[in-house]
């Protein structure tokens, strides 16, 4: 089994006997653990050290003496106690394990060969290590169809299974999803789903990663590899900003398979299936594998890098350095961030930089409150006050951890979002506001009294119980941070976050930001006004300025401002460091307009997006798993990012095409080998990033990777937006993501684009029975600025007063209802 | 589709709220949607589960461990003869055979009339009456094939309605319980003291009350 039993701190520790030695064990922890953490493996297939046992498979068994003479055991259900003796290898236990084998093997077939099991199979190993060495079993083994999908990634062969209970314990109490359960009885006992209702969960991948036969296999899987034709490296999944350990298993250079790494302080060896099965869209056939140039007949073709790169220097060398703007960097390596921060303020001279889409918030909010990690948010006794989007839709391995803590170590979550959202069945208390209400809300928490005239929507029974839960977790309050409605300004969230900060110093903060490394790129200094190491540019331009031979004089603009400018054609190079701001910005009209604005667009890409569509140089560039470097994930926790294959075609790392650009423009980017010396030079100047040097991280002990400093600095508190009264005849927009959506990642995925639900619009029974509306019914929302036609949902979640809206889904574009100038979008809507 | 009644709906949070947690009121509820409909539909079954907030594979789950829980539509009469030891050799098989000829269906079957469903059961604690034929449950007992004939004429003829009724309600599911007879509705982690030692002190408390209200002399008449 690759499960390794969970570190743990000895704290009250007692002695027992484990085959005649004596050892130390933690009073009341598993026998099994114990064992195992001394030497004595004991042989198991439904224990899993991340799940609660049951006793199920009863592989474990061994001879406990606990004073009244040896009796055989399921070691996984006996909690260690002083003097205990045990035997785990004796005639009686090899006997019993002997029987249990050759009882579990009654009914299971023997098609290894043609199992995508077979070599990595517990079953198979602990058959050879333990079992008999043939089977008495004459009898037809029952048979099933195989295998069944029981979802649209997962396959079931039934005929396989042991009913070890891992699958659907996983599904019920890590995962929140009890889609599949045994049925029937005795012999007869499957698992199974609800008919027509398939294990649509978002972690189902995990069952097939856990499951100890060739029961559950995985469809982008199967067929693909033996497991001995694998190699494989440890890295860190880039889907989202978790930073979920992972391995990535290739063969003949071709990514094949994600499985999840135990890793204590952040996934515990849980993945999404987004990021399980991500691995498609490296493989893609529509990677760019080529530079593409802008001809004259206005499409873009092949065409060479030294042709590409000569252009894009000479467009740069052309503008004039505040008329060069750069978009994007959030999925880069920490390293090509750092290259790109300095190739864009340092030798262009430009700092309008910004990593994010207008669809996060303010450095100063994200580096300036004093950070917490996840363990500290999720560890028994802490209060968590959670104000960022839905976990379960954006950060679903961080929305594991908060269930966990929630159910099983008694962590109070106080849910303040603007509806209901994956979370909301585990948190002490859910508040669900109007949009734009939030700073509101959160003064009167703190203040202990709703307002006069109330709050819209907050239920006062609700909020006192909020309030009086969060005044009394003073030191233990941990505040999650993000935006929770791209509707919404983000100053919505700064303004509510630095009143929890000003009330409760001791409060620390984990901002809850979708995209990858976007983390890392404010670390690197990829926002305007901020230099790496969360220097400012006012403050700390001159140390920065020492190293790399100049810094922009004043402070940039971000992403709303250089699409505005780009719009009023005041922008003359335009850079897309991966980013898709046709998709992804939120006010649809205005990017259209500034990417059309910019003259002259550079886009680095893997694929060829909405935006990279409209560029007149593409630069490929290599992705996930393909370079070698490091990543920061949302907590601040650096962790290395390893390169297991190569980048299609000529597709090169973002650094190097910084690097090379900077050569073209007659200057030194200061890198002359690789990615580490980029590493050394950050780490070397930046404070905060002291404790990660490359040596640091290639430290054993430092496999979960290093955290950077989460000390406080200086934090401007921002100023409470101005909202205009709500019309009593309009709605407020909620714009929230879902997992799977349209984005580039996802679509280039065979096995999970299909899985995005089409566009809807959400209302409460309330606002949808005065429509006459009905789900299914066609209704048309409309805003000052657009409008547009999707189907409605009713949805008990949705507070009266508001619409809900998915970002980025097939058939309505919710970017056309926004203006990003607004704090609030209101809307109406009306049966088409 | 097949859901709950408007009343059986009614009678369905009635029984949820007998207990402390909704969750606990599957399995009654699962006897009233097969009282109603003969038998589990998944629609039931998804309904179940949203009245008591699980998913529907959670009630799938349950119910199929049951064998009484039917998953396929069956006859108004589910006709079960036992072939078990005792009544296997006073001729329980004999009789099997017989009404497989009489309603010509072989066991698992239903009549093309829908009213019959045969089964072949396993031991039905008769054994002292054997050969020993269930009708929705309800026993008869010590059948010559004569007796199983008149048996299925009776019941086609709805003689038998008051004594054996369509499909066969196994649990109380209707019982009307006073307030002060269902057992106890607060949650588990609200509960300070079991139900019965509490009902126990209360009771104890009243009598002590009333003792100390009457005067003395009433206790020596007795």
């Amino acid at each position: 089994m690759s499960e390794k039993p969970r570190k743990i701190e000895i704290t009250d520790p007692v002695t027992i006997t484990v085959d005649g030695r004596e050892v130390t064990a933690q009073n009341g922890e598993l026998l099994i653990d114990a064992c195992e953490r001394n030497d004595a493996y004991i042989p198991r297939f439904c224990y899993h050290p991340r799940m609660n046992p049951v006793g199920m498979c009863r592989m474990c068994l061994v001879e406990v003496d606990t004073g009244r003479g040896p009796a055989l055991q399921p070691s996984c259900m006996i909690p260690v106690a002083a003097e205990m003796v045990v035997d785990t290898k004796n005639e009686q236990v090899s006997k019993a394990q002997d029987g249990i084998l050759e009882f579990l093997l009654a009914n299971h077939p023997l098609d290894c060969p043609v199992c995508d099991k077979g070599g990595e199979c517990p079953l198979q190993d602990q058959t050879m290590a333990y079992g008999p060495g043939e089977s008495r079993w004459v009898e037809e083994k029952r048979h099933y169809e195989k295998p069944i999908a029981i979802s649209e990634t997962v396959y079931l062969d039934r005929e396989r299974c042991i009913l070890c209970d891992r699958c659907t314990r996983f599904a019920k109490d890590v995962a929140g999803d009890p889609l599949i359960h045994f049925i029937d009885r005795g012999s007869n006992t499957e698992i199974a789903t609800f008919p027509d209702e398939p294990f649509s969960s978002y972690f189902s991948g995990n069952t097939v990663q856990i499951c100890p036969v060739g029961a559950l296999t995985a469809k982008p899987y199967r067929f693909r590899a033996r497991p001995w034709d694998l190699e494989e490296v440890e890295s860190t999944c880039t889907g989202c900003s978790v930073g979920c350990r992972i391995t990535v298993q290739s063969s003949r250079n071709q990514v094949l398979r994600f499985q999840g790494v135990d890793s204590d302080p952040v996934n515990w060896s849980w993945l999404c299936d987004k990021g399980r099965f991500g691995f498609e869209a490296i493989n893609s056939e529509e990677r760019l594998a080529e530079p593409l140039m802008l001809s004259s007949d206005g499409t873009l073709s092949p065409g060479r890098w030294a042709e590409a790169l000569n252009a894009a220097a000479d467009a740069i060398r052309a503008a004039d350095p505040t008329s060069v703007a750069v978009i994007g960097g959030a999925q880069l390596t920490n390293e090509s961030q750092y290259a790109w921060a300095k190739f864009a303020k340092g030798i262009i001279g430009t700092d309008h930089v910004d990593a994010q889409l207008g669809d996060g918030l303010a450095a100063e909010v994200v580096l300036g409150l004093p950070g917490a990690t996840i363990d500290q948010v999720c560890a028994p006794g802490s209060t968590v006050l959670y104000m960022g989007p839905d976990p379960k839709e954006e950060l679903s391995v961080l929305y594991i951890r908060l269930k966990h803590a929630a159910q099983e170590d008694g962590v109070q979550i106080i849910e303040l979002s603007p509806a209901a959202s994956g979370l909301s069945p585990y948190a002490s208390s859910s508040l669900h506001y109007r949009p734009a209400d939030l700073p509101k809300l959160v003064e009167a928490l703190l203040a202990g009294e709703l307002p006069d005239q109330g709050l819209p929507g907050i239920d006062a029974a609700e909020f006192t119980k909020a309030s009086q839960a969060l005044l009394a977790a003073e030191q233990n309050l941990h505040v999650v941070i993000g935006r929770a409605n791209l509707a919404e300004s983000a100053d919505c969230v700064a303004v509510a976050a630095s009143a929890v900060h000003q009330a409760i110093p001791g409060a620390t903060f984990l901002s809850a930001l979708r995209r990858a490394n976007l983390r890392g790129a404010l670390e690197a200094g990829l926002t305007p006004g901020m230099l790496p190491g969360r220097s400012s540019l006012a403050e700390h331009g001159q140390a920065w300025k020492e190293l790399w031979g100049s810094v922009p004089s004043t402070a940039g603009m971000d992403t709303t401002q250089i699409l505005q400018a780009a719009a009023a054609s005041k922008i003359d190079v335009l850079i897309l460091l991966g980013a898709d701001p046709l998709a992804d910005f939120a006010d649809r009209s205005l990017a259209r307009r500034g990417v059309a604005g910019a003259r002259t667009v550079i886009s680095l890409d893997r694929f060829l997006t909405a935006s990279t569509r409209q560029a007149d140089i593409v630069f490929p560039i290599a992705g996930f798993s393909e370079c070698e470097g490091t990543h920061t994930n949302l907590e601040g926790r650096v962790t290395r990012l390893n390169q297991k294959v190569t980048p299609p075609g000529t597709a090169r790392t973002d650094w190097m095409i910084a690097a090379e650009l900077a050569a073209l423009l007659g200057k030194d980017l200061g890198v002359e080998r690789d990615a580490h010396e980029l590493w050394d030079e950050f780490t070397a100047h930046s404070a905060v990033h002291a404790g990660v040097s490359s040596a640091a991280l290639d430290h054993p002990d430092a496999a979960d990777g290093l955290l950077l400093d989460l000390g406080p600095r200086p934090f401007v508190t921002p100023v409470a937006p101005h909202v205009a009264p709500q019309s009593s005849y309009s709605l407020r927009l909620i714009v929230n993501r879902t997992l799977y959506d349209q984005g580039t990642e996802i679509h280039h995925c065979d096995s999970s684009s299909g899985l995005a639900p089409a566009a809807s619009v959400r209302l409460s029974p309330a606002d949808a029975a005065p429509l006459g509306a009905e789900d299914g019914t066609q209704v048309t929302v409309s805003s000052p600025h657009g409008s547009i036609t999707a189907a409605l949902i009713v949805d008990s979640g949705v507070p009266k007063g508001s619409a809900v809206l998915r970002h980025n889904l097939e058939g309505a574009d919710p970017g056309l209802l926004i203006d990003s100038a607004d704090v609030v979008c209101e809307i109406r809507v009306e049966v088409s | 589709m097949s859901r709950f009644s408007t009343a059986n709906l009614r009678l369905a949070q009635e029984i949820i709220r007998r207990y402390p947690v909704a969750k606990s009121a599957t399995i009654p509820l699962c006897h009233l949607a097969q009282e109603q409909d003969g038998y589990l539909a998944d629609d039931s079954m998804a309904q179940i589960a949203e009245l008591v907030g699980c998913s529907s594979a959670e009630v799938l789950g349950t119910a199929s461990f049951y064998e009484m829980f039917k998953m396929h539509s069956v006859g108004k009469f589910c006709l079960g003869v036992c072939t078990n030891i005792s009544c296997q050799l006073l001729g329980g098989e004999e009789l099997l055979e017989h009404a497989e000829q009489t309603l010509g269906i072989r066991p698992g079957g239903t009549t093309t009339d829908g009213l019959f469903t045969l089964e072949d059961v396993e031991c039905i604690a008769a054994c002292t009456e054997a050969p020993a034929v269930q009708v929705n449950y309800r026993y008869f007992h010590r059948l010559t094939p004569q007796d199983l004939d008149q048996l299925i004429e009776e019941l086609r003829s709805g003689a038998l309605d008051d004594v054996v009724p369509a499909h066969g309600t196994l649990g109380k599911v209707r019982q009307d319980l006073g307030e002060d007879r269902i057992a106890n509705i607060t949650p588990p982690e609200d509960q300070t003291e079991p139900v019965w030692l509490r009902r126990h002190r209360e009771l104890a408390e009243a009598a002590a009350a009333a003792d100390a209200a009457t005067p003395s002399t009433a206790g020596k008449e007795s």
